[in-house]
């Protein structure tokens, strides 16, 4: 373990000022799940660690049915799946936290870190990125608010500025008859990190698609919407061979690597499968409504 | 530099000065002695180093020891205060023959201890999906299902309704 300088700060104020003060290699830590074993691994070695446990007001899960959902910086991923509101209204979102590694790693783990952290298989960036989240970032000079689709930068890397706090992630309410499902394989079903995920969100207008939502996970430097799979379905009414369709062309938009977890070929292989069903659990979704 | 920090352990104050990259689970097992919490895999994977903070499961090799200031910790060695009675969740785990090494049972009981605190009829499936990514490398993850499901009956006869256990 590398050695380094801690901070709890107990306000956003203190926060900020600990992160501009202490300058390069000062690293920002929520749960700590990814933190902690990229530290381990050698892969990370920050001179200052700013802890976002302590800081009061960050850690709230608020839903408003005009304004939807607000996830606080510091809310667990736990926390967040068993909330009331995001079990009615987003439920895609509590499938892909509860594939997500045990129990234990889920009572400590943010859906902010899981996207800052910026993993290409990061399980909560496909069905917040197919329902249109955004993220507030707070720094010294002000606050911005971000869409997901531009957060994303590549393997580790967002927009995010040195100086800056992720504080909340905003998810706006899903339209009336619409659905969203999120599908992921991994070697070991579940517990280890995604070898592909495919989020869906749809919002239909009697049999008719008004709007979707595609991104897929693992089979790009960053979660990856696949706009032309969006193009064919938006529009159109969802046939059997319209959706075989779509999974063909999202593993033609797919850009995956062979790595430890899977193949290119395969992953490939399984975009189309994960595509075809997702696309299916979102429209049955939608229609039982 | 090292940070003071206070915090409870089954009970117990502790009052520490600890250098900041220390994990929880470090301190617990070399400067409180209480190596009855494993260090498996030191990343997360294994679950045989669990135990609960403020009441709920978290991965010891994975916190940092500063970060448990002013918090409450439960290790194994809190199912069994007085060291001779055990905790039924104990008790079924010796019973069923849930423990073979022993390497990963403290982690599994303490798993078993915060599903049952928030589930205290689980179904199989629930059981697996509550022990899931505890990883027990004799392989006796049958008995262990069964160890928590009689845990579970047991404390819900001994159990007045709504005490914590």
């Amino acid at each position: 373990m590398p050695k380094f300088e801690y901070f709890s700060p107990k306000t956003l104020e203190d926060a900020l000022g600990l992160l501009a003060e202490k300058g390069e290699g000062t690293h920002l830590m929520a749960g700590g799940t990814d933190v902690m074993v990229k530290m381990s691994h050698g892969r990370l070695a920050p001179k200052a660690i700013i802890a976002l446990q302590g800081i009061e007001g960050l850690n709230g899960i608020r839903f408003d049915p005009k304004e939807g959902l607000t996830i606080g910086a510091s809310a667990r991923l736990a926390e967040v799946a068993s909330h009331p509101d995001v079990r009615s209204y987003y439920p895609a979102l509590v499938n892909a936290i509860q594939s997500m590694a045990n129990v234990e790693v889920r009572n400590m783990g943010t859906v902010a870190g899981n996207i800052c952290n910026a993993a290409p298989s990061a399980d909560t960036a496909p069905p917040l990125m197919t329902m249109g989240a955004e993220v507030t970032l707070v720094g010294l000079k002000g606050e911005r608010r971000l869409s997901l689709d531009q957060f994303f930068k590549g393997p580790g890397l967002t927009a995010m500025e040195h100086g800056e706090i992720m504080t909340s992630i905003h998810v706006p309410i899903p339209p009336a008859k619409s659905g969203a499902s999120y599908l992921r394989i991994s070697c070991r079903c579940g517990v280890d990190i995604a070898a592909v995920g495919v989020g869906v969100m749809a919002e239909f207008n009697g049999k008719a698609c008004k709007q979707v939502g595609i991104v897929l996970a693992a089979v790009a430097p960053v979660p990856l919407r696949a706009t032309k799979t969006e193009s064919i379905m938006k529009g159109q009414a969802w046939t059997r061979e319209l959706i075989e369709q779509a999974g063909d062309q999202a593993a033609e938009e797919a850009k995956p690597i062979s790595d430890v977890r899977a193949s290119a070929e395969w992953r490939k292989r399984m975009v189309a499968v994960l595509t075809r069903r997702a696309l299916e659990e979102a429209q049955e979704r939608a229609t039982r409504g | 530099m090292k940070l003071q920090i206070k915090f409870n352990v089954n009970g117990d104050e502790y009052s520490l000065a600890v250098e900041p990259w220390r994990t929880l689970n470090e301190v617990l097992r070399e400067d409180l002695n209480l190596t009855g919490t494993k260090l498996g895999c030191g990343t997360g994977d294994c679950g045989a180093c669990t135990v609960m903070v403020d009441g709920r499961t978290v991965s010891s090799c994975l916190t940092l020891a500063v970060s448990v200031d002013g918090k409450a910790v439960r290790t194994v060695e809190g199912l069994a205060p007085s060291g001779e009675e055990l905790h039924p969740i104990q008790e079924a785990f010796v019973k069923t023959g849930a423990i073979q090494c022993g390497f990963c049972t403290s982690g599994m009981e303490m798993a078993a201890l915060n599903l049952l605190n928030h589930n205290p009829s689980p179904s199989e499936k629930e059981i697996k999906a509550g022990l899931a990514g505890h990883l027990c490398r004799c392989t006796g993850y049958n008995q262990i299902v069964e160890a928590v499901s009689v845990a579970a009956e047991t404390m819900r006869e001994n159990k007045p309704e709504g005490a914590d256990s």
